[in-house]
């Protein structure tokens, strides 16, 4: 039953994609531009992958039209967010937020390049001491030595 | 008959991979000459009969063969023959036959092409070959076997999904698996290595000119799903951060990472440890792209054809070959010798900048693609990972990795000049200057992102160019001079300078076509004009279409332009009979560098339909990018210096020459 229900969500999710429709358009440009931005974050929850800016999902235009009704009623960006994430879960973020349960996906990358700056500095140190400081007194007469006879 | 033959072939050939994967490898650990010896004939033979399995199953496709399972499910009698052909490939169980042709095809290519390899480490790569073709052998053999019957036979089939109907799935899979595969090489010289417990400058190039091959066909590989996407998908969207497209983007991100890192071990017997682990990670990544695509553990726009019942194999395979390979990595690293030294700013030391920055953006990457996986098994927690994530933890690595890129080439090998550098670079500092002071005068402050973006783009183009012409003394010799010079470089240089260049194309193509899309989403009635920019967008009328298995309706749109008609366009809504399954397909019209695409809503009655158009302007410039970084790779490989076997140069100059 699973299966055959991804499957049929899997085809949902390919029908000929269309996403917002000229009757959704707001009038007032700025809104609408912010509706556009909010919806580029906003998964469209029975696709993969897809945000609800660009899924022609019946739910992709429900939630469209609803933070559409939203930004005109006044809300911000934010209480927009927060309105869905109270209805749908936080699986409507495409961004998910920055929390405990999500520190390890956000500080990936910064502790990856950290670790690798770390071992490429440690790499370049161990290096230079190991370098120069070699030669002692007795070497570096033989050197001097060495070199003087070379004229 | 041919079918059972196809089926038989591929026994033999799990035979064959079994005997190729243990004679070689005792042969090497006890110096056995003649077990060792046996390595090549059998990758051969191993790839004749993969390939005559392949050529089978294509035949029953040819024939449309209906008495095969697989070819029922996935084909049709009315298909046309090109499709017929790439199905083969469109569903699970052809692709892991694909999958494992190319495996075989690259052993068989060491094993032809290898005479000069140490024959212990010759056997040993091939060894390490068969081994992942067993695996993957019995995994079609045991799970996804393509030669099943179907009794009684069905007298037509089901088709292929519509999507997949498409030149793009004959093209797309093949080269991206050409790269995915291609990696496996790379891989087995890596552990040829920790086995031998041997690794100098002669490994690293024998190993970067097939490093090299699986990147160009990585690198065209993506770049054609992404234009795929972009056309079929009917959203004008070419890049979607999609798990499957990940999948694939990693293994690139390491491959781009080793490129560089076997230049330092080749010319310099430098960062071996981090090379050999660089190759492990590229082919596990590339198993980790296979695993997520084939079990089915993430449904995505791309996974058409899956089944998680299979996953549980291709884990088992993918813990074996990755565990197997770090443990061996672990044990034997230490053992490695380390090479030369160099100072931080040092031509060694940028790459190692490289090789950071691009580890770093395929860990993000990897991370985020994995993250809502692993918090839902493990807390049943739902989140989702999509492109805003994306855009903003791989936007700021890239970054820093671009603007150093040009100033990698300009430092000298051990110890580098970073002023010289700077100095060199002055025309790409002026052209910097230039494109921003432009964008401040005739956009305002606003559009100042976009023009640090633009910048970014010149500044790969003009740096790139700026070591070519420095290197030929362009402007500082006479012209016949540099001329002399520029046939006296290897071609690996012509290769390095296309590549920076093409990720400079790449980056201004999708800097332009972000900021500068325009769209239009409106309804239209037959008769009707939009204007988009300075042309005018008619919709004439409909005409009825079909073709092989659908059937449709596409809208003819003319575009005029101060009255003359420039193009038209034919934008279509197919209904594919046999799956009931409606598509749109959009309608394309390239004007110089940028692209007119229109698709269509539903049709009403009266012809009323929704129409979305969108403007993208320099976009083809991305994929373009991808083509010249492939064209680079390619010139670089047929550098003599790179041919398997060839004397190592020793003139002066060539040292430079390098990446």
């Amino acid at each position: 039953m699973r299966r055959l229900l991804a499957a049929l969500l899997l085809m949902l999710s390919l029908l000929p994609a269309l996403a917002v429709q000229p009757d959704e358009v707001l009038p007032d440009p700025a809104l609408e531009a912010r509706a556009r931005s909010l919806s580029t974050e906003l998964r469209c929850l029975i696709c993969q992958s897809q945000s609800i800016d660009d899924s022609d999902a019946t739910i992709a235009r429900d939630l469209r039209i609803l933070i559409r009704e939203r930004l005109k009623a006044g809300d911000s960006d934010a209480e927009v967010k927060a309105f869905l994430v109270d209805r749908y879960g936080e699986y409507v973020l495409l961004r998910p937020t920055f929390a405990w349960h999500t520190l390890l996906l956000w500080a990936a990358a910064p502790l990856v390049l950290l670790i690798g700056v770390v071992l490429s500095f440690g790499l370049f140190r161990r290096r230079r001491i190991a370098e120069p400081a070699a030669l002692t007194a007795e070497e570096e007469r033989r050197v001097e030595a060495l070199l003087a006879r070379d004229d | 008959m041919i079918v059972e033959l196809g089926h038989y072939a591929l026994v033999l050939a799990l035979a064959l991979s079994i005997a190729g994967a243990a004679l070689p490898l005792c042969g090497a650990l006890v110096g056995d000459r003649r077990l060792m010896a046996i390595a090549s004939p059998v990758s051969i033979a191993l790839f004749a009969f993969v390939a005559a399995s392949f050529a089978a199953l294509t035949h029953a496709y040819l024939v449309s063969d209906f008495s095969v399972r697989n070819v029922v499910e996935n084909s049709h009698s009315m298909k046309p023959l090109i499709f017929k052909i790439s199905g083969v490939w469109g569903n699970h169980e052809g692709s892991m036959l694909l999958w494992v042709l190319i495996l075989a095809l690259f052993g068989a290519l060491v094993a032809a092409f290898g005479n000069n390899l140490p024959m212990r480490l010759k056997a040993l790569v091939l060894a390490v070959q068969s081994m992942i073709g067993t695996a993957f052998l019995l995994f079609i053999l045991t799970t996804s076997n393509p030669f099943l019957r179907l009794v009684p036979a069905p007298v037509e089939g089901n088709d292929l999904n519509p999507v997949l109907q498409d030149i793009g799935l004959a093209i797309h899979p093949p080269l991206l698996y050409l790269g995915y595969v291609g990696c496996s090489i790379s891989f087995a010289f890596a552990i040829a290595a920790l086995i031998d417990g041997r690794i100098d400058a002669a490994w690293a190039r024998w190993v970067r000119p097939w490093t090299l091959t699986a990147w160009i066909f990585l690198t065209l590989g993506i770049a054609m799903g992404s234009y795929w996407a972009y056309y079929e998908l009917g959203w004008g969207g070419w890049w979607f951060w999609d798990p499957v497209e990940n999948a694939s983007f990693m293994p690139w991100l390491a491959a781009t990472a080793l490129l560089h890192s076997a230049v330092v071990m080749e010319k310099r017997d430098a960062l071996k440890v981090w090379t050999i682990l660089l190759a492990i990670l590229t082919f596990s990544l590339s198993l980790l792209g296979t695993f997520l695509v084939r079990s089915g553990v993430l449904t995505s726009v791309h996974a058409f054809a899956t089944d998680p019942t299979r996953g549980i194999f291709i884990l088992i395979i993918l813990c074996l070959f990755i565990g197997g390979s770090f443990s061996l990595f672990a044990l034997r690293a230490g053992t490695l010798a380390q090479g030369g030294l160099f100072a931080p700013i040092s031509r060694e030391g940028s790459l190692v900048l490289n090789n950071l920055l691009l580890t770093a953006a395929c860990a993000t990457v990897l991370v985020g693609t994995l993250y809502p996986l692993a918090l839902e098994a493990l807390t049943g927690e739902k989140i989702s990972v999509g492109a805003p994530f994306f855009d903003m933890t791989f936007g700021p690595l890239m970054v820093p990795l671009l603007i150093a890129v040009p100033f990698g080439p300009f430092l000298a090998w051990k110890r580098g000049d970073l002023l010289a550098a700077c100095q060199r670079l002055f025309a790409a500092f002026a052209a910097v200057l230039l494109t921003i002071g432009v964008g401040l005068v005739f956009a305002g402050p606003s559009k100042a992102l976009t023009f640090f973006g633009i910048a970014l783009a010149v500044w790969l183009l003009v740096g790139s160019l700026s070591e070519f012409a420095f290197r030929i003394k362009l402007f500082r010799a006479p012209l016949g001079e540099s001329f002399r010079r520029a046939r006296g470089l290897p071609r690996a240089a012509f290769g390095m300078t296309l590549a920076h260049g093409g990720l400079g194309l790449t980056v201004l193509g999708i800097i332009a076509s972000t900021t500068w899309n325009t769209e239009t989403i409106t309804t239209m009635k037959p008769g009707e004009s939009v204007t988009i920019g300075s042309r005018i967008v008619t919709l004439d009328g409909f005409l009825p279409v079909s073709g092989g298995t659908y059937s449709g309706t596409a809208a003819r749109f003319t575009v005029r332009e101060g009255g003359t008609t420039v193009a038209t366009l034919a934008p279509e809504k197919r209904l594919y009979q046999v799956q009931n399954m409606p598509t749109t397909e959009s309608a394309i019209h390239s004007f110089g560098l940028s692209q007119l695409y229109i698709s269509l809503g539903d049709v009403k009655a009266d012809g009323t339909t929704v129409v979305r158009i969108y403007f993208k302007v320099m976009i083809l410039l991305i994929w373009l990018g991808a083509i010249v970084m492939a064209l680079g790779g390619a010139l670089s490989l047929s550098d003599r210096r790179l041919r398997v076997g060839a004397p190592k140069p020793a003139r002066a100059g060539a040292a430079v020459a390098a990446e």
